[in-house]
């Protein structure tokens, strides 16, 4: 397994799976396109001809509208006709394995599959097993990885801060379930950031996080101090009660973002959160709805982000 | 039949013997090394010079899938697998389907190898009913069916009171309990080490502790209750750690390693290559290298292959939902031959983990190569490199991390009771 | 064969000329990336400040996408005016195969529907594959099929045309 997963024989992106392990200039290429597409979503006509022809499949083992409409809209923009497939309820429980729904799909001349699935490496899967003209592009698989939403918080981080090198970025909470962080910590060391911080209780951290090169905190006030972004995750219903947390208010008292907290960071900071937020929980509405607030641009740009994926598979060999 | 091995390297652990000898085999048995036995006639001669002769090979984990699982294997298939890599002798676990937990099973089980006459194969029975962990088994009437020990295989006890006596009863009838070490609520949902692998691919992790805590008081429970327990696959520095003290202590355990941890770490999952999906889990490269030397000091008593067939459609899939385990029968010699080539161990003491040591475990003949003994004999070429291609290997199981590794080490005739099985 | 290239400066001389008479107050500009925005933008300061300029790039509506992807980095484009019955100049630096003109007419109408659309090229080296002809012209060239025609800017600004050899089958002007 030495060649680069993701990566065809040339270098060239040809699945998008994870963000560990892209070359530096793939990951600008694509934050370069989706600028572009920010263009064409303030025209008229809010569509390009690039995909015409193509048939983009939404595979969604697990349940996510929010992520899966992204993926529709940006499809759609490019002319893709888009097929949703919401794969948990059908051919899964027919015993119908993995391989053979992305076999029988391959056979109805799909160009790409959009996968999101409860197992990390899923997407890793059907990339090996699909010819060479079909893209695979993982839209959030288990703990793993969740590239388009990492590549759309660099690309919100660029809009406001202009430059990679010299932030101190944070990020706060369930590190240990989360497959944002992980593909966030990939793209901000990617991109050279002077330093990413990791703020999360014992419970909720994973093994030797530090290798992956970051800094770890578990008390949020040190952590956020002078930090110029700070990303807040969002905390499953099921993981507030039991054997990690005691309880969400408990949370939010050391981990909640508050203003209070806040001004810990540096003025200039920006807040982010991949959503959807529990308000009361891992943010407080004053500082989600405050004016260093960027929650909202971050949805607009997920459209032209995954637009430029999209795009930057689906094309011709040079 | 009388046969003559001519002019091969002899190798027999046991004794420690390693020279150049002629080896004579007449009807089931060893007849003489050295000197041909007067009169000796032979109706074939095995042209062995360059090759090396050593005791049939002892595989005390080999899952032959029956009963219940011939989707995966049968012991038709994994019984030629065997052969084909020099074992003569070999230990199933009891986990089949239904797990071998009732005399009828073990006796049909045995009735079955015998007919197929290839392999000798010695059933561990299930230390509880179902393997469910709540009702001890009928030990002495699974003993007279051919058991030679007891183990959940890879379930779980529910807790110390139940292993306690199980440890008791065990030791009462006099038969070792085998018990693969890992308290069950440290690796609940876990599929890989916790470590930096697991921390990047976003796998459910199982701690070292896991592992260290159930020896922990695996070690206090055999200590109070004098049962001789064997430890299966150990996979932590501090495991083998625990179980050297133990030794030293002067406690009756013994303890064993897979062939898969031997050579292989959690960085070798790459891609979430599913075939490195094991139990235990592959861990760090520390790991990797006190295994070695708790092998190379003898801490650690004995290689296996942990054979698991499994079938394409279970093993196909995310790493986290497919099935665990490797297949190792005709990779388990040329693996152990690469681990005493990169440690710098003799053959003779690296084969000892294969023969005597393993039969000694089982408390079974075999293993040995000596005047008397049955002539259950490997004969295999030291310097023969080969490919590792799944589709030609001989298990029903096309599963393993090998594929594609060249190594070094082929069996060219394997007999068992004096009759040539492989070749 | 050699081939001279004409000046550039004189070619948008003659440019400005042509287009000057022929355009209203507010005909909008548009450069297409990245030589014609160059150009475009040399119109643009010599036709005064009525006139709103706008750039394009065409890369999401190239015809050979399929065989050969999205090439270097894409330009957002930027038409900061409506473009709805206005009159439009599309401006390009060499007019050749015409696909690009297609590509830029039919983003431009993504934006909305212009009233007159005219083309002005710095220099039209023929080799149409598309009916594509120009309105306005700095002149006509002969190039031998195997050199491509492309437009330089130095770092003090001024542009140069320039003419290398075609390596590979690339989409031209």
């Amino acid at each position: 397994m030495n060649q680069h997963p993701q990566l065809d024989s040339t270098g060239r992106l040809t699945h998008l799976l994870s963000i560990e392990g892209l070359p530096r200039e793939i990951v600008v290429d694509i934050l370069d396109t989706a600028r572009s597409f920010v263009s064409v979503a303030e025209r008229d006509i809010k569509k390009v001809p690039l995909l015409r022809g193509k048939s983009v499949f939404n595979l969604f083992f697990e349940p996510s509208t929010r992520t899966r409409t992204t993926f529709e809209i940006a499809a759609k923009r490019l002319s893709a006709d888009v097929i949703n497939l919401n794969v948990g309820a059908s051919s899964q429980s027919k015993g119908e394995t993995l391989l053979d729904t992305v076999a029988n799909l391959s056979a109805m001349h799909a160009d790409m599959f959009v996968v999101r699935h409860s197992q990390s490496g899923a997407p890793n899967l059907i990339a090996r097993h699909v010819a060479p003209n079909i893209h695979v592009i993982n839209a959030g698989d288990g703990r793993h990885a969740h590239p388009t939403q990492a590549l759309l918080d660099m690309f919100t981080i660029r809009h406001y801060k202009k430059e990679f090198p010299g932030l101190r970025v944070a990020i706060v909470g369930d590190i240990l379930h989360s497959r944002v962080a992980r593909s966030q910590i990939h793209a901000l060391t990617t991109l050279g950031v002077a330093e990413v911080r990791v703020i999360a209780p014992a419970t909720l951290l994973p093994a030797d996080v530090s290798r992956l090169g970051v800094h770890v905190f578990t008390d949020m006030v040190t952590g956020l101090k002078g930090a110029d972004v700070v990303i807040m995750l969002r905390l499953q219903n099921e993981r507030m009660t039991g054997e990690l947390l005691p309880s969400a208010q408990e949370y939010f008292k050391n981990y909640g973002l508050t203003s209070e907290k806040l001004a810990h960071a540096d003025p200039q900071a920006i807040v982010m959160h991949p959503g959807p937020m529990n308000r009361g929980v891992e943010i407080d509405s004053s500082v989600a709805d405050g004016l260093q607030s960027v929650i909202l641009p971050q949805v607009t740009f997920g459209i032209a982000v995954r637009m430029a994926v999209m795009s930057i598979l689906a094309g011709g060999q040079p | 039949m009388n046969i003559h091995i001519a002019g091969g390297r002899v190798i027999d652990p046991a004794s420690g013997l390693d020279a150049q000898q002629d080896v004579y085999v007449s009807g089931a048995d060893v007849a003489a090394i050295g000197k041909p036995p007067s009169g000796f006639r032979a109706e074939r001669t095995i042209e062995a010079s360059g090759l090396i002769v050593c005791p049939g090979l002892v595989d005390i984990a080999v899952r032959l899938r029956e009963p219940g699982l011939e989707h995966r294997a049968t012991l038709e298939s994994e019984a030629a697998a065997a052969v084909a890599g020099g074992v003569t002798s070999l230990a199933c676990p009891p986990d089949t389907d239904p797990p071998l937990d009732e005399p009828g099973l073990v006796e049909m089980l045995k009735y079955r190898a015998r007919s197929l006459n290839l392999v000798h194969v010695y059933p561990i029975g299930a230390l509880t009913q179902g393997l469910l962990g709540r009702k001890l088994t009928e030990m002495s009437q699974l003993a007279d069916a051919g058991c030679v020990a007891f183990s959940q295989g890879d379930a779980p006890l529910p807790d110390p009171q139940m292993l306690l006596r199980s440890l008791q009863y065990a030791s009462t009838v006099n038969y070792p309990v085998w018990l693969r070490p890992q308290e069950p609520s440290l690796a609940s949902g876990g599929v890989a080490h916790d470590g930096e692998v697991a921390t990047r691919l976003g796998l459910a992790a199982i701690p070292t502790v896991a592992e260290t805590a159930a020896v922990s008081t695996i070690l206090l429970l055999a200590r109070e209750t004098s049962a001789r327990v064997h430890l299966c696959r150990l996979s932590s520095t501090e495991g083998v750690e625990m179980v050297r003290q133990a030794k030293a202590d002067g406690l009756r355990v013994s303890c064993d390693i897979s062939i898969n941890h031997l050579h292989l770490t959690d960085v070798d999952i790459g891609d979430f290559e599913s075939n490195c999906n094991l139990i235990p889990p592959l861990r760090s490269r520390r790991d990797l290298q006190a295994l070695r030397a708790g092998l190379a000091d003898g801490t650690i008593d004995a290689i296996c292959s942990d054979h698991t067939p499994v079938d394409d459609d279970d093993k196909q899939l995310p790493f986290g939902e497919a099935a665990a385990g490797a297949i190792g029968l005709e990779l388990l010699l040329p693996l152990t031959i690469k681990w005493a080539e990169e440690a710098g161990v003799p053959l003779v003491k690296a084969l000892a983990r294969l023969t005597s040591a393993p039969a000694d475990l089982l408390g079974v003949a075999g293993g040995r190569l000596e005047p008397g003994a049955s002539a259950d004999l490997c004969i295999f070429d030291p310097t023969h490199t080969w490919r590792v291609d799944r589709e030609r290997l001989r298990s029903q199981g096309h599963n393993t991390p090998f594929a594609g590794h060249q190594l070094k080490g082929k069996v060219l005739h394997t007999m068992v009771g004096g009759h040539i099985v492989y070749e | 064969m050699t081939t001279r290239l004409p000046d550039v400066e004189q070619l948008l001389e003659g440019l400005i000329q042509q287009i000057r008479g022929n355009i209203k107050p507010d005909t909008g500009i548009i450069g297409i990336y990245t030589g014609g925005v160059w150009v475009a933008e040399r119109l643009h300061a010599a036709l005064g400040n009525d006139v709103q300029m706008g750039t394009i790039d065409i890369a999401f509506y190239r015809d050979d996408y399929d065989r050969r992807g999205l090439q270097g980095s894409v330009k957002p484009s930027d038409i900061p005016f409506d473009v709805n019955d206005r009159d439009i100049v599309l401006v390009d630096d060499v007019l050749y195969t015409g696909r690009t003109i297609r590509a830029a007419m039919n983003e431009l109408f993504d934006y909305g529907r212009p009233g007159r659309v005219m083309l002005a090229a710095l220099v039209d080296r023929g080799g149409r594959q598309l009916p594509i002809e120009p309105q306005f012209v700095g002149a006509q060239v002969t190039v031998p099929d195997d050199q491509l025609v492309s437009l330089q800017r130095a770092d003090s600004g001024s542009l140069q045309l320039s003419l290398r050899p075609r390596t590979e089958d690339k989409l031209q002007s």
